[in-house]
């Protein structure tokens, strides 16, 4: 049943210049799915992210969430650009991103960042967005930071406020962008935490990581991509346990 | 009490004309300051070299000539093209320039240059990522313009703001040369009548320092509140 898959991507690629980062990656998930994306730098793993919410226009290939195909069309000098912004902004509001910076408004609290895009986005009633915010804050446990700035929280916090922030949107699929990379070693178990707690919800969430041990216990989905193209793909025991490509063997040897 | 020799009211009427002068000014030159900065940092080509040409011109000419320049110059093409129309096509059109609205326009005009450069480089400082999570949220273009990039590029224009802010309500008493009874103008007249340049000039001194100092204290205080988030960090 595609036209329920919350999210199909066909055949992306992604040129910058002359490099070309993604050489054709296919995705198709299911309501529920949590699927790692792991790879080296410069795998393109999170340029395949991006192109999924169209942060990155994917040079040719189909992003289809909830059965709607994005439309692109060509400009003037020949580049492929969306056709339709309203449909970009639409469709964005169905996949919450979290982001590897966090990238919370800085200028406001954690509940104004919250109840922002839900308000003005999804024009839900101002005060259903804040109980809406307060229970999300309530899971992922800063409930009591809620009238804090980012600035004045440890950065396990503020990515907590940002998942908080992306499960405001009630989104049909989830996009983590390195969400523990930029924090403290001590800091990451427990946005893993709340991440597998998700997971284990039923969410479906889409997740570039370098957390083995998370995409080896909490996904249902592994893609290894490597020079742009999908190196290995399957499920984590099949990915970490049986790995066919040499690469992916490599990728999973110790390091030292 | 001070004996302002009967020009008092008068010197009161102009330190008027000084604030009005200077506010209208400001709201030209902060419209003209977006304006520039956006077309800076605009794709298209035609816009960052015009705005360029804006502010490289303007920056380079001392603003006294500016000033003589509009209010003289503008006149001569005034009645030039007001002579024209009537030739030609019996049109009857005249304005006279009047030293207040040159004086807005040249001030405006010439820190319109200034605040463009606060401006651009104040939505450069701004952190890509506090966008970028705007757009992958949904938000319009004009809704993370005013949203997210406005209040966050503030803090960071607000000290050059400040201080444009104040070199421009110090060049408002340019304006005293082309006539405008401002309250330089009418300190000069009575100065000069009167042979008394300490009794008319230090209170004009007084009423500038105060207008600054004031302006000072409310920058702080706009930069406490734009800050609010970031202050407190570390």
């Amino acid at each position: 049943m595609p036209d329920n898959a919350p999210l199909i991507c066909r055949d992306i690629h992604k040129t910058f210049g002359n490099l070309e980062v993604l050489k054709g990656v296919s995705l198709e998930t299911r309501k529920g799915d949590v699927v790692s994306l792991i790879g080296s730098s410069g795998s393109g793993k999170s340029t395949f992210l991006r192109c999924i919410n169209l942060l990155e226009t994917p040079t040719s290939g189909d992003v289809i969430v909830h059965g709607e195909a994005i439309e692109f069309t060509t400009n003037r000098k020949g580049d492929r650009i969306p056709a339709n912004n309203a449909q970009v902004e639409r469709i964005r509001s169905k996949l919450s991103m979290v982001f590897q910076g966090f990238n919370l408004w800085s200028h406001m609290t954690v509940l104004e960042n919250i109840i922002e895009a839900p308000i003005h986005v999804l024009k839900v009633p101002r005060r259903e967005a804040i109980e809406r915010a307060e229970a999300y804050l309530q899971k992922v446990g800063i409930y009591e930071r809620k009238d804090y700035y980012p600035a004045q929280m440890s950065g396990g916090q503020q990515q907590r406020a940002a998942i908080a922030r992306a499960l405001a949107m009630e989104p049909e699929v989830m996009l983590f962008d390195e969400p523990t990379s930029a924090l403290d070693p001590e800091l990451v178990g427990e946005v893993l935490r709340v991440m597998q707690k998700l997971a284990e919800e039923g969410r479906t969430m889409i997740v570039v990581t370098h957390e083995m041990a998370f995409a080896r216990d909490v996904s249902t989905q592994v893609l290894f991509l490597h020079e742009g193209r999908i190196g290995e793909q399957g499920t984590p025991d099949k990915v970490f346990n049986n790995p066919d490509s040499e690469r992916m063997k490599q990728f999973l040897a110790p390091k030292y | 009490m001070l004996d302002l020799r009967g020009y008092g009211p008068s010197l009161m009427e102009g330190a008027l004309v000084t604030i009005q002068l200077a506010f209208m000014s400001l709201a030209l030159a902060l419209t003209l300051g977006l304006l520039g900065a956006t077309a800076k940092l605009s794709g298209s080509r035609v816009m960052r070299y015009g705005a360029t040409a804006y502010t490289t011109v303007i920056r380079g000419v001392p603003d006294l000539v500016m000033m003589l320049l509009l209010f003289y110059g503008g006149q001569v093409t005034i009645n030039a093209l007001s002579d024209y129309l009537y030739d030609a096509h019996n049109i009857d059109f005249f304005y006279q320039f009047n030293p207040f609205i040159s004086g807005v326009l040249t001030i405006g005009l010439i820190f319109g240059a200034y605040m463009t450069e606060t401006f651009r480089g104040a939505f450069l400082a701004v952190d890509k990522g506090q966008i970028e999570a705007a757009r992958a949220y949904g938000f319009t273009r004009w809704h993370a313009f005013r949203r997210v990039m406005l209040p966050q590029m503030l803090r960071h224009a607000l000290p050059g703001l400040g201080n444009n802010w104040q070199v421009l309500l110090k060049t408002t008493a340019l304006v005293s040369i082309i006539g405008l009874t401002d309250m330089v103008r009418i300190a000069e007249q009575a100065a000069k009548s009167e042979r008394a340049p300490f009794l008319f000039f230090i209170p004009v001194a007084l009423v500038y320092l105060a207008l600054t100092a004031g302006s000072e204290l409310f920058i702080r205080w706009l930069d406490k509140r734009a800050n609010a988030g970031v202050a407190r960090e570390g």
